[in-house]
């Protein structure tokens, strides 16, 4: 039995991270929250393009990011900032963060007398959370309570030959203590769908992971393109891959050998533990977000031509097994495998050594991504801008 | 997808027994003689343009239409005929998923 250190909240779940998150319900927030975050440390601001103008099932997929953003273990309080006349409904919001039992504050720029208002009363609202959370500590904590993402981006042929393979290793160990594996990207499953489906649990598991192939390809058709030059993207076929399909078989191999448990769709709260496909897509900083909402606690990246891809709540584990890129992009890479390509160390070694550092990153250590102050956040879109 | 070792002596790596391309571990120049394992014995093969590491090269002769076989597993299918030696990638080959402008398909063999 592995133990991590990390913090127990209200509602019983378990964080790696301690922030204060600054939410903008809406675009027109930004510049608010900005302010407060620049002002007082311990806090994480969250911009984004969205909040308004948009109906139904996107509208509904932005609520659910920033309601899973804000319920997010790692995340020890939230300060909510509205504008007032948006499409998102702030005090919904709030109130489906409170189901946590965590501290929430809502300031809305219209109701205080514009910015310059909101950003003082938010700087004190912020700082007093700030003071609240200090109260938490860490504690010895079970990692069968860990949720980890597992993600690909700017993949070249040495994701599939070695990072990605060696983090199925880790894959698996995290699956035998009982933790929770989550892997994304829809899009690049095409191709190796037949792979992963040999795994799925039962008949209904299977379905719903051919059904969001068939969407996903559906939607394709009926932008009548090819998705090469999109994914793979430029960078991939420079790094190689040729299609597609070479591509998400190089992907999949990052999920270990599990059972697949069951399919969620982007942003559901995971609900087991085990082995978890999430309906993503390939966009890493969308996709990094959705697993966020979801509640997995850190993210494994590998990357062959190398990216800096962060996350404000949740640390980004940057791996790659491409020998050029840890040497030139060292200060974003924290795992270097490329010896399993040169014969020596094995894919069991590397995959330890992944292990380890999930171990130690969940208890406090701080990745590269953090230490430089990477933040990217994004929140996928499935409708238009009315 | 077949296990497979990786052997630093060789210049190039085959995924899986049935594959028809090798990946490169190392750049190579046209003319240049790279190695592989296939099957557990060592094998040798020259090749006809300079391939960077980790593209692939062809171990036979492709016709085209036909798959292309990488971890064992279809990765494509070749736009035109492929020799043996030739670099494998995006002017010689296409994806056969995500086609919304799909004409390739009625084109592929076995499918």
């Amino acid at each position: 039995m592995t133990i991590i250190k990390g913090y127990k909240r209200p509602d019983g779940t378990v964080g790696i991270r301690n922030h204060v998150l600054l939410m903008p319900t809406v675009i027109c927030s930004n510049q608010v929250v900005n302010r407060i975050e620049q002002q007082v440390s311990g806090t994480v601001a969250i911009p984004h393009q969205h909040g308004c103008s948009q109906v139904g099932k996107d509208k509904e997929r932005t609520h659910q990011v920033l309601v899973g953003m804000g319920k997010n273990p790692n995340v020890g309080a939230v300060l909510i900032i509205s504008l007032g006349c948006e499409v998102m409904n702030a005090e919904q919001i709030r109130d489906e963060i409170k189901e946590t039992g965590k501290p929430v504050i809502w300031l809305d720029i219209q109701d205080e007398g514009g910015t310059i208002k909101t950003i003082q009363k938010g700087i004190e609202a912020a700082k007093e959370l700030v003071t609240q959370v200090q109260n938490a500590h860490r504690v010895d904590i079970d990692l069968s309570e860990l949720n980890v993402g597992v993600k690909c981006g700017g993949s070249d042929a040495t994701s599939g030959l070695c990072s990605n393979p060696s983090l199925g290793k880790a894959s698996d160990l995290i699956v035998a203590e009982n933790g929770t594996i989550v892997m994304g990207e829809t899009t690049e499953i095409i191709g190796a769908e037949h792979i992963l489906a040999e795994k799925a649990v039962s008949a209904k598991v299977l379905t719903k992971l051919y059904d969001c192939i068939r969407n996903f390809e559906a939607e394709i058709d009926r932008m009548g393109v090819d998705m090469r030059g999109g994914n793979p993207s430029p960078g991939n076929i420079e790094g190689g891959l040729s299609t597609i399909e070479e591509k998400s078989l190089g992907c999949i191999s990052k999920a270990g050998t599990s059972p697949l448990q069951g399919v969620i769709e982007y942003a559901e709260p995971i609900n087991g533990n085990g082995f978890y496909f999430m309906d993503s897509p390939g966009n890493d900083i969308e996709c990094v977000s959705g697993m966020a909402a979801a509640g997995v606690h850190l993210v494994c990246f590998t990357t062959g031509v190398g990216t800096p891809t962060g996350n404000p709540i949740i640390p980004v584990i940057k791996i790659t097994g491409n020998e050029r890129t840890a040497k030139r992009m060292e200060d974003n890479i924290d795992i270097d495998t490329s010896a399993v390509l040169q014969g020596k160390e094995t894919l069991e070694q590397a995959g330890k050594r992944i292990f380890d550092e999930i171990v130690s990153v969940a208890s406090g250590s701080l990745t590269k991504a953090e230490i430089l102050g990477h933040q990217e956040f994004s929140i996928n879109r499935i409708g238009i801008s009315l | 997808m077949a296990a497979y070792d990786f052997n630093s002596d060789m210049s190039s790596i085959v995924l899986n027994n049935i594959d028809n391309v090798a990946t490169m571990l190392c750049d190579v120049k046209a003319g240049e003689t790279i190695t592989y394992t296939l099957e557990g014995k060592p094998q040798t093969l020259v090749v006809k343009d300079d391939i960077r590491f980790g593209h692939k090269v062809a171990l036979r002769p492709i016709p085209k239409g036909e798959r292309i076989l990488k971890y064992g597993e279809s990765i494509g299918a070749a736009s035109e005929f492929i020799d043996r030696g030739e670099h494998v990638h995006v002017h010689n080959i296409e994806g056969i998923r995500g086609r919304g402008d799909a004409h390739t398909q009625k084109e592929v063999k076995n499918s």
